[in-house]
């Protein structure tokens, strides 16, 4: 019961199911995806051999809010209390980007066309790797869900996948908002239910006290990141000002009256190719950080969640399981209502065992996911930042050459 | 108040010694530059205040073509080709000058005395094999006042007859403050840092103007162990100065100075200024907005990398383990590299702009004194003018004394006329001079800045690879 690394391998774009270790019965990904004013529709494409669907290759379009009411029904599934339900993906957020976008058209009067380009492009690509992260995101998830033996088989996945009408899976009214609310309420209270108790069974007792701490220090680490990534980004906005002025600065009119004309007009250039190659320099950096780090940082933090949430519902099967002795002991003692209460305390064992033993694997799985995937990222970080690191010193050598021989 | 006196002084009213009650009013306008420093003493007998004053108030108004019945200045158009085409080695051999060789370090800045008279101590090293100097290397100790009195000895000397007087750095309340007050935190040593190098910059850029390195104030600045303390020295810093020269133009509404700019070259070159005022003052914002940032950069790599190292405990699978804290290591390693980076970015950067902003300033200040020089020569010749026709009218009367007076008169304002005539020809010779020596200077030192910058970075860049490589087997090593 092991299901494929592929799905950190998506967090590029357009790399997806190379690594799927799992059989070619059933593959899923997103083929396409429309940004929309307010909305993102995807593409959803599947190839399967599997006798349940009606053809072995078909798409339908869906939107993130059928993404959400799919990963729901998974959580509120008891059959899948015993798994790590793969974490919904996050909303797409366009919001800054075309806050960013929306305030460069108002200030185009009070730059140069060059400066106005050059940010519209930067905000373009800015807003382009936005959607393609959303997209892979949303990609992931349903990865995972079709890499996972029970979970691929289910019905309302299949619905998602096939039917090609819309789900009418309108947002959740007031009521239902207000429902999640105190269920995530009575969530965390339980929380303290999970910490607190010491598990009999060794390996459950360690994976609570690893995950606990570890939850903690990714979303540490993952917010840690992203403000570094941000300091980052306004440097290299800083940079493209820079860039700007200098190449204002060296435009030949600056260097007109010198009786060393032609030389200036060179060396005017040289300074314009050497700025804007840094700032491609420190703009790259910050994006590679981006993809590499805080990306997978931010899954994990989403992963470890679920992994909790299933400790926790093993927790609650435990409970109910120790309550339903404890009706049982007391049926027994006052002579009444011994069947039902047998019968009662039989199904909870039943659940708590079977949680528990999908739990174990889930969890050995997870690790071994995780190790995978924060290898993979972490290599191919430091493969980039070399990449990136060789080529800027070969630009900006080359720079120093010219600049030094035209002295 | 001082600024609001009539717009043209005739020039013979003010004289270099005069201690009107109205003079003190003009310190009023900035208490805050002319009492800034306990230590600095203010004295009424400044050469600022007098230049200020005898040069009449500066118009800040572009000058526009003049109907034909203004007198215009002749300027010998030979010069155009001589300026335009002469290199700076021809302008060197003209004032008979060796080489330039000179170097100029400020170094171990020290602390004398305690409490709010305190000061720090720089010592001025000079190694040179220029022939002007006595010796071959040697030192003396100065402290901040004495850069501003040679400063402003220079400005007086020079600045009104064309010439690019560097201005002084920077005089800062807050920072000397902490200094006397004897904080030894890394913000106040940094300002001593910046003072420091803002100095050693001063002067070097002071003794590469051919002229300014003749001068005995200078020399004596160098070499002299004893300097007489800058007693009588204005506490104005450049930028005082020129405020003041702003407001009193300012106060001057609505004069138009009519120029005829038959030179095209003096319009042109102004509004060139103008154009590169307003760019650099426009990149020195954005090169302080990427050194604050790159700031931040490091303290968030540096918390990052804690982070990182946390969750490198907490991860249960041992290579993993190691390699994340490997990770923390290494951001660390580039948390470092960022403060070293936004220290070269403001060194080598931010600095130089805010000097060249500050030097702008002073050639558009030498642009307005040819602008007063010009109105200085004009309004002599109206005065004749007016002279003449009155000595025109009392030829009719019989008043021999009266006529004589005017005769003398008349001659004393030719001469005046004459003397204006030949002070802007002269500053404006000056200027073309001055603007030659100093876009070349730009342009060769944003050159070596850049250059510097440049080499910067490579090094950035070879650390990283360095690190990066010794971090991926370790990545490579997780399984």
């Amino acid at each position: 019961m092991h299901y494929g690394m592929c799905c950190l391998c998506v967090l590029q774009p357009r790399a997806v199911n190379v690594d799927l270790q799992t059989d070619a019965t059933l593959q899923v990904d997103i083929s396409d995806a429309l940004s929309e004013r307010d909305k993102v529709k995807f593409t959803v494409h599947t190839k399967s051999t599997l006798p349940n669907f009606k053809q072995n290759e078909f798409s339908v379009v869906r939107q993130h809010e059928e993404f959400i009411w799919l990963h729901d029904s998974f959580v509120e599934n008891e059959d899948y209390a015993g798994y790590i339900i793969p974490p919904a993906p996050p909303r797409p957020d366009f919001d800054a980007s075309r806050e960013k976008l929306q305030k460069l058209g108002e200030g185009e009067g009070s730059m140069t066309k060059e400066e106005f380009t050059k940010m519209k492009q930067e905000l373009e690509a800015e807003y382009l790797a936005i959607f393609k992260k959303t997209v892979a995101m949303h990609e992931v998830f349903l990865c995972r869900v079709a890499a996972h033996p029970v979970l691929r088989k289910d019905l309302n996945f299949h619905v998602f996948l096939e039917y090609n009408q819309d789900l009418s899976v309108r947002g959740k009214n007031k009521k239902e908002k207000l429902e999640d609310f105190f269920k995530n309420v009575v969530k965390s209270a339980d929380g303290v239910l999970v910490a607190g108790v010491k598990d009999v069974d060794d390996f459950f007792e360690h994976e609570k006290t690893f995950l606990l701490e570890y939850h903690n220090r990714v979303k540490d680490a993952s917010a840690k990141s992203d403000k570094m990534i941000r300091s980052h980004k306004s440097a290299a906005d800083d940079i493209n000002r820079i860039a700007s002025s200098l190449y204002t600065l060296g435009t030949p009119a600056m260097f007109k009256f010198e009786f060393e004309f032609t030389s200036s007009v060179v060396e005017s250039g040289l300074l314009r190719f050497c700025f804007i190659a840094l700032q491609k320099i420190e703009a790259r950096v910050a994006a590679d950080e981006d993809l590499k780090l805080a990306d997978l940082l931010k899954y994990y933090l989403r992963e470890s969640q679920a992994a909790k949430d299933l400790l926790y519902r093993r927790s609650r099967a435990l409970v109910d399981y120790e309550n339903a002795n404890k009706a049982l002991d007391k049926a027994r003692a006052k002579n009444r209502d011994v069947l039902q209460a047998e019968t009662s305390q039989q199904l909870c064992c039943h659940k708590f065992e079977k949680i528990s033993e999908s739990a174990k694997q889930e969890l050995i799985d997870f690790k071994t996911r995780r190790v995978a995937a924060f290898r993979k990222n972490l290599v191919e970080l430091a493969e980039l930042e070399l990449k990136h690191a060789k080529g800027n010193l070969q630009l900006l050598q080359s720079c120093l050459g010219v600049l030094k021989g035209n002295t | 108040d001082a600024c609001s006196e009539p717009a043209s002084l005739p020039a013979e009213d003010i004289s270099t010694n005069s201690n009107g009650p109205k003079q003190d009013l003009l310190f009023d306008e900035d208490p805050e530059d002319l009492f800034a420093e306990a230590t600095e003493e203010v004295s009424l007998d400044s050469p600022e205040r007098d230049l200020l004053l005898s040069d009449g108030p500066s118009p800040a108004i572009t000058p526009i073509t003049p109907p034909t019945s203004v007198i215009t200045p002749c300027i010998g158009h030979a010069h155009d080709d001589m300026f335009t085409h002469s290199s700076f080695d021809e302008i060197e051999e003209e004032e008979g000058g060796d080489l330039f060789d000179m170097n100029i370090s400020v170094s171990d800045p020290e602390k004398v005395g305690d409490g709010m008279n305190a000061y720090m101590a720089y010592k001025v090293t000079t190694k040179t094999s220029m022939s002007v100097f006595k010796r071959t290397e040697f030192s003396v100790k100065r402290r901040f006042s004495d850069f501003l009195g040679l400063h402003s000895k220079l400005a007086s000397k020079y600045l009104h007859v064309g010439y690019i007087v560097p201005p002084a750095p920077e005089k800062s309340i807050v920072g000397m403050t902490k200094v006397k007050v004897g904080k030894e935190d890394q913000s106040s040593n940094e300002f001593v840092e910046k003072r420091r190098s803002a100095l050693e910059r001063y002067l070097m850029r002071t003794v590469k103007h051919p002229v300014l390195l003749k001068d005995p104030d200078v020399l004596q600045f160098l070499e002299s162990s004893d300097l007489p303390r800058a007693v009588s020295t204005q506490a104005l810093s450049s930028a005082g100065l020129l405020r003041m020269v702003n407001k009193a133009a300012d106060a001057v509404n609505k004069m138009t100075i009519k120029m005829n700019e038959s030179d095209a070259w003096f319009e042109e070159k102004q509004q060139h200024f103008e154009n590169l005022d307003v760019q650099l003052r426009k990149l020195h914002a954005s090169v302080e907005s990427l050194v604050c940032h790159r700031k931040e950069l490091s303290v968030n790599t540096a918390q990052f990398a804690k982070s990182a190292a946390m969750l490198g405990n907490s991860e249960d699978h041992t290579a993993l383990s190691r390699a994340l804290s490997q990770l923390a290591e290494v951001e660390e390693k580039i948390d470092q590299l960022h403060q070293d980076q936004a220290n070269a970015d403001f060194y080598l950067f931010s600095e130089l702009l805010g000097d060249y902003v500050r030097l702008i300033t002073a050639v558009k200040g030498v642009f307005d004194h040819r602008m007063k020089t010009w109105q200085k020569w004009q309004d002599s010749q109206m005065l004749l003018q007016k002279k003449r026709e009155a000595e025109a009218k009392l030829q009719f009367t019989n008043k021999p004394d009266k006529l004589q007076q005017a005769k003398d008169e008349i001659k004393e304002l030719e001469g005046k006329v004459q003397q204006g005539e030949r002070d802007f020809e002269q500053i404006s010779k000056t200027i073309r001079k001055e603007v030659s020596r100093f876009e070349k200077d730009r342009v060769k030192d944003f050159k070596t800045i850049i250059i510097k910058y440049l080499e910067s970075l490579v090094q950035t860049q070879q650390q990283l690879i360095k690190y990066w490589e010794a971090f991926l087997p370790e990545a490579k090593a997780i399984s």
